[in-house]
């Protein structure tokens, strides 16, 4: 007889979501100037979470002129009064996380278990981090007195809406700056809740503001004359629509954009670990990661054995009702984002890839897609080459540590890495050649706000988190 | 109301996370700046420093080896219950060091807001100070801090509060766990302080609070075998160097009696005073058997 | 809402144990080709093996998967006592727990054995008579195994003609620990033919004294190549017994064992694991680890005492609503 697990879900009981939701501006909630709002629906199910107020151009503008009054007197806070607030909202997260974790969740379509163990506990360690900062910049050797920028205007992904909210809106308030930041479309209903947290920790007015919308906003933000600073998680095409638009202003930029990680294993890696690590690079987050691994580099001596047992380990995966504690992969975010994956997909089965997924029964409604391999995969398919940000592996082989350096290195991105093998020193040659911001050896996928994290080449530029993460936001 | 018989508190020792008398059985008089009988506190003896670094070494292994993180969030917590506990300590250290209530107000304040300065430095000094070394060859270098182990704390003997936590704080922020012998006349604070620790998050052991004559139960620490490292804040001239040449014995580190102003926001010397260097190489190697081709 | 459909697992074939391992075959010729192949095995990373035991301990197991996991667990159970107090009146009287767990409901499945020392075994064998509860006994001077091999194999003869229908044998760890690993296979090899065909060979290897996860997996292949039916973590006797790491990795081993030489072998951990909670995260590992094929007591057990009442008094909750306690428990 099989061990069947019963639904275990969460309870949604433990968030009330508004029916609807304003834009947050100089610590008000408040409608756009046209009236305009949009629908965000759970991509599990396509049930409507609330209608959201839709920002526009004047909503902009509005957003940085109160941004812009509340600079003068954040920026001239006592670093250790900035710590406080901080370090308040690090702890109204951690005790609000249960809440948020459905929550995002809910808007998301990612796994319970992932915004309860990962997203969660990062996003309030990021702020507990910078918290710590905000009196301490003489040290982080940027001047003894670095100066903050003014307005910085931060536009996010949905990847990790809370996360990447994190990544953005703490170092720049540590540092002294405020900030308008527009989440994505299909995931505005963390950054809301952020904003009930500011007014929680008593955070002055205009200090963050928030500006739920669609490109059009965010093209207005970081058009907008009155900002000094712009920092952008998201795709590479857009990232190079914003380097032209600030092109010759003064606005400073940081960029955090796609990737095409490889993940080397080669013979002599811990085997069962590395599959782990496999799994966990391209499924955490359904492959909706800038870095996941998505091409898995084998060595091509233990490509069979290795290629059974990860095979017969996404046989486990379980995939179904995010809420579930006990689902590993939720849904995709969107009905776009799984119209491109399931487009990418069918165009690597054309080019003659080899396509496997393990049996899996997808549920009827909602936007979901099975975990998907691809073997006999080479540097001239467009799924080696074209980020997926999807549940989809391109398996490809390698002969030599030098042959895998020159693939993994072969592409447009270089924004993550992984290495897997038992010898220390292979690992630190490998990770010396690799042109990529974050190598991971033996794990993978491994965040923490004390580290710095972004890309090379069309991955971006600037790093978030760390010490160097401080540098985007000071005038230095 | 006002006719109600008040219920003394009685001080105890604050070692391992409990609170013992002292083992000697004395206590010795405590008073206002303006001699009025405050407590009785208790005498420590040789044989409770003794008991307090076994404490300390005890719970070494596990502070030092807790996350940055973890400690970080530990350290906050004594700045929240602190926080809660503000007026008992505005009354002691109003007491104990003779200053008007809004006087004592601020030193409690910036007593607590020390508590989150090193909060925020236990998962950064390692960046501030720490670091890849470019050496000429085919190897890793890094090099980071790690705490000295068990250090012994002679708090400053007139900042009974502020300047007691100036000194405690850097020494645990970073991993290491200490023995406090509190200012001498005035420890009701420093004995109190222990109360918020245990209640704290902060694992039994990490600070062990000692009150008694300073010079009586330094000079057994100075010279223990199993103390890494001495902090002699509160030592005079003549004291200070005779503890020096004790902890020689064991080249303890020492950190001399310096004028601080416990006002002023501290540099990092408290902590890398306390801080070993660890430098760990690697060999990076080639890629290939005939060197890098690529 | 959709429900958690989970993946048709396909675990390898699964077919007809055969007996001698020929892709094996030539690797216990010398102690230098054991030692190679042992040393040849995929290395172990101890966080990422860490981390995946862990990552398993979070599933939740609910209602229905909880009341079919708390009897898998019951019947799992070698209900254990190795104290030099034993007397025949408490072999009795585990004897009789072993065959009716809980004496107020006898919907309860008996424990898949009692386990006890070589001296207990016809006690043993008496009180479970005719209940399908084996008997299991420690042997080979167990749990230091510091003896002589002569002394070791008599201690075996001695429960097997006792009528032990399982052997449970802790390995020469000094032996293994100084790299002699043709000196532990044989030992083992000879406690196997002592145990004949009546008798099912349990090989403890004291993953504590062990100490790295890499000898753990070299000490679990050395076992099976010399005829082990069941690998067990540990004695219960020292400081750190079965994890759900050392399990895991275990649990791999059998796993690739069945795969590259077909025979299907049992994993026991032993020693710690004392709640329901805790026995679930262990079937969970199983399950997600090797399946259903080893989701039975003839390939897995625990080693435990205090177990089998938290058990118990969750099977109480499950049919009663409420929280049971001690008192509606049997203390033997």
């Amino acid at each position: 007889m099989a061990f069947e697990y019963a639904p275990a879900p969460e309870s949604r009981a433990i968030v009330d979501i508004a029916p609807s939701y304003g834009l947050f501006i100089d610590g008000e909630f408040t409608e756009a100037a046209d009236g305009k709002v949009f629908k965000t629906v759970s991509p599990s199910t396509e049930e409507v979470l609330s209608e959201v107020a839709r920002a526009g151009a004047e909503d902009v503008d509005r957003a940085v002129k109160a941004a812009r009054k509340a600079f003068e007197k954040w920026s001239a806070l006592p670093g250790s009064e900035r710590a406080k607030y901080l370090f308040r909202i690090a702890r109204i997260i951690q005790e609000r996380s249960r809440e948020l974790a459905v929550l995002e969740t809910l808007d998301n379509g990612k796994p319970i278990k992932e915004t309860r163990d990962a997203d969660l506990p990062l996003v309030a360690a990021h702020f507990f981090y910078y918290a710590g900062w905000a009196d301490k910049l003489g040290h982080a050797g940027f001047g003894a007195d670095p100066r903050p920028l003014g307005v910085a205007g931060q536009v996010i992904p949905w990847n990790f809406p809370l996360l990447m909210l994190a990544w953005k809106i703490a170092p720049a308030l540590a540092t002294g700056n405020t900030v308008v930041l527009k989440p994505a479309e299909t995931t505005p209903l963390s950054a809301l809740f952020f904003a009930d947290i500011c007014r929680q920790a008593g955070l002055p007015k205009g200090v963050v503001n928030i500006l739920p919308g669609y490109g059009d906003a965010g093209a207005a933000l970081v058009a907008h004359p009155d900002v000094n600073k712009v920092a952008f998680t998201g795709s590479t095409a857009v990232g190079k629509e914003i380097a032209r638009t600030v092109a010759g202003t003064r606005k400073k930029l940081t960029l955090e954009l796609g990737g095409k990680g490889a993940n080397i294993v080669f013979d002599d890696a811990p085997i069962d670990q590395a599959v782990e690590g496999i799994v966990n690079g391209i499924f955490f987050n359904q492959g909706q990661v800038c870095c996941a691994g998505s091409r898995l580099l084998v060595q091509e001596s233990i490509q069979d054995e290795l290629l059974d047992s990860l095979k017969r380990r996404l046989s486990t995966l379980r995939l179904g009702d995010p809420l579930d504690k006990n689902t590993d992969i939720g849904a995709i975010n969107s009905a776009e984002q799984l119209a491109r994956i399931t487009a990418l997909a069918e165009q690597g089965e054309a080019e003659g890839a080899e396509r496997w997924s393990p049996a899996c029964e997808l549920p009827e409604s909602g936007y979901w897609f099975a975990p998907t391999l691809f073997t006999n995969v080479t540097q001239a398919h467009t799924i080696a080459r074209d980020e997926i940000f999807g549940p989809v592996l391109s398996v490809l082989t390698f002969r030599t540590p030098d042959e895998a350096v020159a693939k993994a290195n072969n592409t447009q991105y270089g924004l993550s890495a992984g290495i897997w093998t038992e010898k220390g020193s292979r690992i630190l040659a490998v990770a010396n050649k690799l042109r990529a911001g974050v190598v991971w050896s033996n794990t993978f996928n491994k965040f923490d706000p004390t580290s710095p994290f972004g890309g090379y080449k069309e991955s971006g530029f600037g790093r978030e988190g760390g010490r160097h993460g401080l540098e985007a936001y000071l005038d230095v | 109301m006002s006719d109600r018989l008040s219920v003394f508190k009685t001080y105890k020792l604050y070692v391992g996370g409990k609170f013992p008398r002292s083992e000697s059985g004395r206590v010795y008089e405590v008073t206002d700046a303006k001699g009025n009988w405050l407590a009785n506190a208790p005498l420590s003896s040789r044989k409770d420093a003794r008991d307090a670094v076994v404490a300390a070494r005890k719970a070494f292994g596990g502070w030092s080896g807790a996350t940055a993180y973890n400690r970080g969030q530990v350290l906050y917590r004594v700045a929240e219950m602190l926080e809660g506990r503000k007026e008992q300590f505005v009354r002691e250290v109003a007491e104990a060091e003779g200053l008007s209530k809004a006087k004592a107000a601020a030193v409690v304040d910036a007593t607590i807001d020390r508590w989150v300065w090193y909060a925020g430095w236990t998962d950064k000094i390692a960046q501030v100070i720490g670091g890849a070394n470019p050496v000429a060859g085919p190897y890793f270098n890094l090099s980071s801090p790690e705490p000295t182990g068990v250090v012994a704390v002679l708090a400053p003997q007139e900042s009974s509060f502020l300047g007691l936590v100036s000194v405690v704080a850097p020494v645990i922020a970073t991993g290491n766990t200490a023995v406090v012998i509190a200012s001498e006349k005035a420890p009701l604070p420093a004995l109190s302080l222990g109360e918020v620790l245990a209640t704290s998050d902060v694992p039994g052991g990490v600070v062990n609070v000692l009150s008694g004559r300073t010079a009586e139960i330094a000079a057994p620490l100075a010279a223990h075998q199993d103390v890494n490292a001495i902090d002699l804040a509160g030592a005079d001239e003549a004291l200070a160097k005779e503890l020096e040449i004790a902890a020689a014995d064991n080249l303890k580190r020492v950190l001399r009696p310096q004028a601080v102003d416990y006002f002023e926001t501290p540099g990092i010397e408290r902590m890398t005073a306390f801080l070993e260097t660890k430098t760990v190489w690697h060999p990076t190697g080639s890629l290939g058997a005939s060197g890098s081709s690529y | 809402m959709p429900t958690s459909p989970k993946f048709s697992a396909s675990l390898g074939q699964g077919g007809a144990p055969t007996p001698t391992a020929h892709a094996l075959a030539d690797v216990t010729a010398s102690d230098s080709t054991l030692r190679r192949f042992l040393h040849g095995l995929p290395g172990v990373d101890a966080v990422g093996l860490e981390a995946r035991a862990a990552s398993l301990g979070t599933r939740s197991i609910k209602t229905t998967a909880k009341a079919y996991a708390i009897d898998l667990a019951i019947s799992m159970v070698d209900l254990t006592t190795l104290e030099g107090a034993d007397t025949p009146g408490k072999v009795r009287a585990l004897g009789a727990k072993a065959v009716h767990p809980d004496p107020t409901d006898r919907t309860t499945p008996t424990t898949a054995a009692v386990c006890v020392y070589p001296d207990m075994v016809a006690v043993a064998k008496e009180a479970v008579a005719g209940s399908g509860v084996k008997v299991a006994s420690v042997a080979t001077a167990f749990p230091a195994g510091r003896a002589a091999l002569e002394v070791k194999l008599a201690d075996v003869r001695d429960a097997v003609a006792a009528g032990a229908d399982e052997i449970d044998m802790v390995i020469d760890r000094g032996a293994f620990l100084a790299g002699k690993y043709l000196k532990v296979y044989d030992e083992i090899a000879a406690v196997k033919a002592a145990c004949g065909d009546s008798a099912r060979l349990k090989v403890i290897f004291e993953t504590g004294e062990l100490s790295t996860y890499d000898n753990i997996r070299r000490a679990s292949w050395l076992g099976m190549l010399a005829g082990a039916d069941f690998i067990k973590t540990s004695t219960g006797k020292v400081a750190v017994n079965a994890t759900p790491a050392n399990t895991l990795l275990m649990l791999e081993a059998v796993r690739d064992f069945r795969d590259l030489a077909g025979v299907q072998v049992g994993v026991k951990p032993a020693g710690g694991i004392r709640t329901t909670k805790d026995a679930i995260k262990f079937l969970v590992l199983v399950n997600e680890t090797v399946g259903e094929d080893w989701l039975d007591n003839h390939w897995f057990r625990f080693g435990a005492s205090s177990l089998l009442n938290d058990l118990l008094m969750q099977r109480q909750k499950l049919a009663t609503g409420r929280y049971s306690g001690p008192d509606y428990v049997t203390v033997d």
